[in-house]
Order: C-alpha cells, then sequence, then structure tokens
C-alpha cells in the first residue's frame, strides 16, 4: 500500500500546507489505489480527469500560502449526491444516463474548501439496504474477511461503497447519508468512524431523496478527528433547503481532547436486546468501563418505547419513499421503456428501473398512505414516533450522551440475509429510533469479534450537540486504540 | 389486517409499477410479512398523542417573495429520454 495513502484527512492536510506532498502526488496515488481495487467494486463512477484537475488547482492555490479547510484532500462521493455534469445513479437502473446539470450544496460544500472528487461510490439502490447489495451495479465487498477465510462479507449498507473504500484506503474520506443507520452501521461493519448528525445540520438540497423527514448527510473517515474536519466543512444554512437549519457551524475539531471528566453517559437499558451476542454485549461494557475510567459518570436510562421504533420505521421511510420515488416516470430522467399508452410507458419503465427492494418498499409505502389506511398506519406510526422522541427527551435532561451497540452483530456474508427482509431490517435495530428523533449519532470502531472483525460502539447526542458527540467519541476512540487494518487481499 | 393478490395488484397500479402475474403471490406473502410485523404498534397508546411533523423543533423560515427569472428550460430537459425544443415528449395523452 502505497505511504501516501496511509496518511489520515488531518496529516495529509497538515503535509500538504507544509508542501512536504502535493495534491497532484496524493490524489495520484489513490487514483492508483482504486485501479488496483476494483474487486471491491466501491466506485461506480472514477473522475480520474477531473481529480487531477482538481488537484492542479489545489497544488497552485497551497503554493500562493492559500487555499481552504480542505485544500487537495482526495474524497469520494456516495452516488446520491447530485455532482454538476457527472454521472449521478443512486445505484439505481431507473437513473441510467443521469448527469445533473447542478451541484448538492453539500459537495458544494467541499469544493468550495479546496477538496479533491476521486469519484461516485456505490451505495444499496436509493439508499434503501443495510448491505449494498440491493446496488444496480452489484455488492460492494468489505475489504475485512473473518480470519481464516475468504468468504465475502458486505460491508453495511446503504453507504457500503463509503464504508469499504474508506476501510481499504480508496479515499481519504466520504460523504454518505443516513436515514436509519446507513452511515453509522457500515462504518460498525469496516472499522470506520461514521457521524450521522442532527437533522437539519447538512442541507439536503441535491441529495437524491428517499425519506426526507428521516435523510441526513455526513462523512465516513479513518478516524473522528477527520470526522470533525469532514463535519465542519459539510454542515451549514442553505436556503435552498427550507429543513437546514440557520445556526453557526461550530469548528467540530477544536471539541476534540477536552476529555469527558465530569460528562453524564447514559446506558439505555432497552438496547440490551434479546439474542444479543455475548461479544457485543462484552464490547458495551468494555466502552462503559473507558468512559469511566476518563472521568465520566455513567447512569442507566430508560428508553421505553425502543422496541417501536424499527415497527415505525417502516411505515413512515416506505410511506416517505413512495412519494419521492413518484418522480421516476420516464419523462424528465433516466430510464424510459416505450408502452402502449403514457400509463403503460409509466408501469413498464418503473417495473424495469426499480430493484426488488426498492419496489417492496414503494408499494408498502403506497398502501400505508391509500385510503382507508392512512390513520391506521401512517397517522399512527407518526405518534409513536413522538413517544420515541419524548423518551431521548427524558434520557437527555439527566445525561449528556448515550453508549450503546452501533449494530447487532459483525458483518455478514454476501447473501446470507437477502431472502428475508425482516432479518435485514433488524440490522438498525440500535440506529433507527436516532433517526427517528432527528439527534446526532457516531459510530466509533471499538474491537473485533472473535472472528477477527471490526465492532462499533455507537454514541448519540443531543440536538444540534455535536460538539459534546465528538468530545465523547474521541475519549472512546483513545481508550479503544483501535489499530488492526485489513490484509490488503483484493490487490492480488 | 393484511393484503391479498387482488389488493396487491390494486396497490401495483396506484403506484404505477407494472407486476406480472407469477410475482403475486410472492409480493403478497412479502408484504404480509411486513405488516404482520409492524401490527405490533397497535399495543402502543397515543391517546392525546400529536403526531410527529418535524424531526426537530424550528419555525420554518420565509423569504422575500420576489420573481426570479432562469431561463433553465434546455438544462432541464436535457435529461429527458424524449425531448424536442426544449420540451418533454411523451405518448399522447388527450385523444
Amino acid at each position: 500500500m502505497s505511504e501516501l495513502t496511509k496518511l489520515t484527512l488531518a496529516a495529509a492536510r497538515d503535509a500538504l500546507k507544509k508542501k512536504e506532498i502535493s495534491a497532484v502526488e496524493l490524489t495520484g496515488a489513490y487514483l492508483a489505489e482504486m485501479a488496483a481495487g476494483t474487486a471491491l467494486n466501491t466506485y461506480v463512477t472514477v473522475t480520474a480527469e477531473k481529480s487531477m484537475e482538481m488537484a492542479k488547482a489545489s497544488d497552485a492555490r497551497l503554493a500562493k500560502g492559500a487555499g481552504g479547510a480542505l485544500e487537495g484532500l482526495p474524497l469520494g462521493i456516495k452516488d446520491l449526491f447530485c455532482t454538476k455534469d457527472v454521472l449521478t445513479t443512486a445505484s439505481s437502473h431507473i437513473l441510467d444516463g443521469f448527469r445533473p446539470p447542478y451541484e448538492s450544496t453539500v459537495t458544494a460544500n467541499l469544493w468550495r474548501d479546496g477538496a479533491v472528487m476521486l469519484g461516485k461510490l456505490n451505495n444499496d439502490e436509493f439508499a434503501m439496504g443495510s448491505s449494498n447489495e440491493t446496488s444496480f451495479y452489484g455488492p460492494v465487498v468489505n475489504p475485512w474477511r473473518r480470519k481464516g477465510s475468504d468468504a465475502k462479507l458486505v460491508p453495511g449498507g446503504s453507504s457500503g461503497g463509503s464504508s469499504a473504500a474508506v476501510a481499504a484506503k480508496l479515499c481519504l474520506a466520504a460523504t454518505a447519508t443516513d436515514t436509519g443507520g446507513s452511515i453509522r452501521q457500515p462504518a460498525a461493519f469496516t472499522g470506520t468512524v461514521g457521524i450521522k448528525p442532527t437533522y437539519g445540520r447538512c442541507s439536503r438540497w441535491g441529495i437524491v431523496a428517499f425519506a426526507s423527514s428521516l435523510d441526513q448527510a455526513g462523512p465516513i473517515t479513518r478516524d473522528v478527528r477527520d470526522a470533525a474536519i469532514m463535519l465542519t466543512s459539510m454542515a451549514g444554512h442553505d436556503e435552498k433547503d427550507t429543513t437546514s437549519v440557520d445556526r453557526p457551524v461550530p469548528d467540530y475539531e477544536a471539541a476534540l481532547g477536552q476529555g469527558v471528566k465530569g460528562l453524564k453517559v447514559g446506558i439505555p437499558k432497552e438496547y440490551r436486546v434479546d439474542g444479543m451476542p455475548a461479544e457485543i454485549d462484552a464490547l458495551w461494557s468494555r466502552g462503559i468501563e473507558w468512559l469511566k475510567a476518563a472521568g465520566a459518570e455513567i447512569k442507566e436510562v430508560s428508553l421505553p418505547h425502543t422496541k417501536y421504533a424499527l415497527p415505525t420505521y417502516y411505515i413512515v421511510a416506505p410511506a416517505e419513499c413512495s412519494s419521492n420515488l413518484a418522480r421516476y416516470d420516464g419523462v424528465r430522467y433516466g430510464l424510459r421503456v416505450e408502452g402502449r399508452d403514457i400509463t403503460d410507458m409509466y408501469e413498464k419503465t418503473r417495473a424495469a428501473g426499480f430493484g426488488a427492494e426498492v419496489r417492496r418498499r414503494v408499494l408498502m409505502g403506497t398502501y400505508v398512505l391509500s385510503a382507508g389506511y392512512y390513520d391506521a398506519y401512517y397517522l399512527k406510526a407518526q405518534k409513536v414516533r413522538t413517544l420515541i422522541a419524548r423518551d431521548f427527551a427524558a434520557a437527555f435532561a439527566d445525561v449528556d450522551v448515550l453508549l450503546t451497540p452501533t449494530a447487532p452483530s459483525a458483518a455478514f456474508g454476501i447473501g446470507e440475509k437477502t431472502d428475508d427482509p425482516l432479518s435485514m431490517y433488524l440490522n438498525d435495530v440500535f440506529t433507527v429510533p436516532v433517526n427517528l428523533a432527528g439527534l446526532p449519532g457516531i459510530s466509533v470502531p471499538a474491537g473485533l469479534s472473535s472472528d477477527g472483525l471490526p465492532l462499533g460502539l455507537q454514541l448519540i447526542g443531543r440536538t444540534f450537540d455535536e460538539e459534546t458527540l465528538l468530545r465523547a467519541a474521541y475519549a472512546v476512540e483513545q481508550a479503544a486504540d483501535f489499530k488492526a487494518a485489513p490484509e490488503a487481499w483484493w490487490k492480488a | 389486517m393484511s393484503v391479498d393478490q387482488r389488493t396487491v395488484r390494486h396497490i401495483a397500479r396506484l403506484a404505477r409499477i407494472a407486476v406480472r402475474d407469477d410475482e403475486l403471490e410472492a409480493l403478497e406473502r412479502e408484504l404480509n410479512g411486513i405488516l404482520d410485523w409492524v401490527e405490533q404498534l397497535g399495543e402502543v397508546d397515543v391517546t392525546g398523542v400529536e403526531p410527529m411533523t418535524s424531526a426537530v423543533e424550528v419555525a420554518m423560515k420565509m423569504r422575500e417573495d420576489v420573481a426570479v427569472v432562469q431561463d433553465l428550460q434546455q438544462e432541464v430537459t436535457r435529461n429527458a429520454p424524449g425531448a424536442e425544443d426544449g420540451f418533454y415528449v411523451v405518448p399522447k395523452v388527450v385523444e
């Protein structure tokens, strides 16, 4: 592996500022790693020419002592973010050939700060999935393998291209999105850090919509510092998204290293779910000990409606998805399959363009919103959602952050869960409640399973208190001292 | 509540997704699996609880009501599978 790609985002930034390395060298090193890493299927589109142009421009700015916070740093972009004139597919057949005439606000913020785009990363189709197996472009392969096995494992989802590319060092950091766990669960499966900020912290403008009241952008990175740096650039108010919040963006990196002495950490007792593997439970207990040793105060808290979060989510998210995906009609962009009249054209286009999971969710959403069922399903779910948010509000009256596992297991094998949608949905049992309540959450790699796979711990924070969240995450990271890395078998 | 194959066909029609006859049985089974599972929300007492309409409590911002003239017709129709002179082309809708 190239020495250059071993640098973290923060280290590469500092080396570029000191002119020890150039953006062109760094970008070239990543493009070489990407070319050698195609077996992982992380990139849907590689923008090599554009990357080198952007890197050259960064070097020119750095030579003058100028440049933004991310000047010359090569990033991967989840293919859910619209990028001007660059193919944007959401990993769906129905968006074939779509080249947006505009740039998403989050990616525009990254380019404003000098970052370099390497290409577009694979994901579950329209971000619907927890394993990156629903992508039209095929599954992403996790760079991690079980000890003594060469079975291919999933990288988590929906941001599986982002998590795998960061873990395999095929980009310095990646953008991702999280509707029910799609940043945090893939981060946990690949030994990377993923933060989903508070709903409204990042603009959703130009991000292909899945469930608008839950979708939120965030980064996947090598460590907590890199996550803080990325989030500082990605976040901010945007007039084009009325749900983006008009409040100043703190310097998140400055929040790190303040320690957790006196911080109150809540342990939600309902997260000790039936059938949780002993090693996940043990990891959680270690996390509690680490924070205690660093001076935090540990308190048990109760979130009584936790068990209703997943069923609530699987009403709200499909309902919003069926509405958002109505726009894919074969008229304005992407795939069109001709029919005998306009309705037949719509129906054939959508049948050919959507994969099985997307179709299932659109049908489910259409049903729960249809005449006679709206109150029984959608309205009821939105009321339960209020109760879930109240649980968190009550807990945060007593504590500053919550500590939980990120996912109920380590990465599983490709094809292991695809026949059973419900068992796939259960992956998000610890992450979904956070989206329903709009809170920020972060996953930090904290240890290895008995068969050598990374496991993550999740911290959940108060609304718009990403600073405390990152502070606590940094303390967990320091204590965990997670140094394991996958062997580069994919380069064989 | 559960769905039968007739209902699945009706939902698919509402969603404008063509479904083949030989797909109905599997779809019926999958949707009922999910519906049975979400049924547990019936246990929750939501008397007097307001539905959540916003993930974060913020007042909706208002902008100045000013007209902005942008000529984006070519850009907007550029990605269409069928477009002519800046208009979308679709199969005949009105006889």
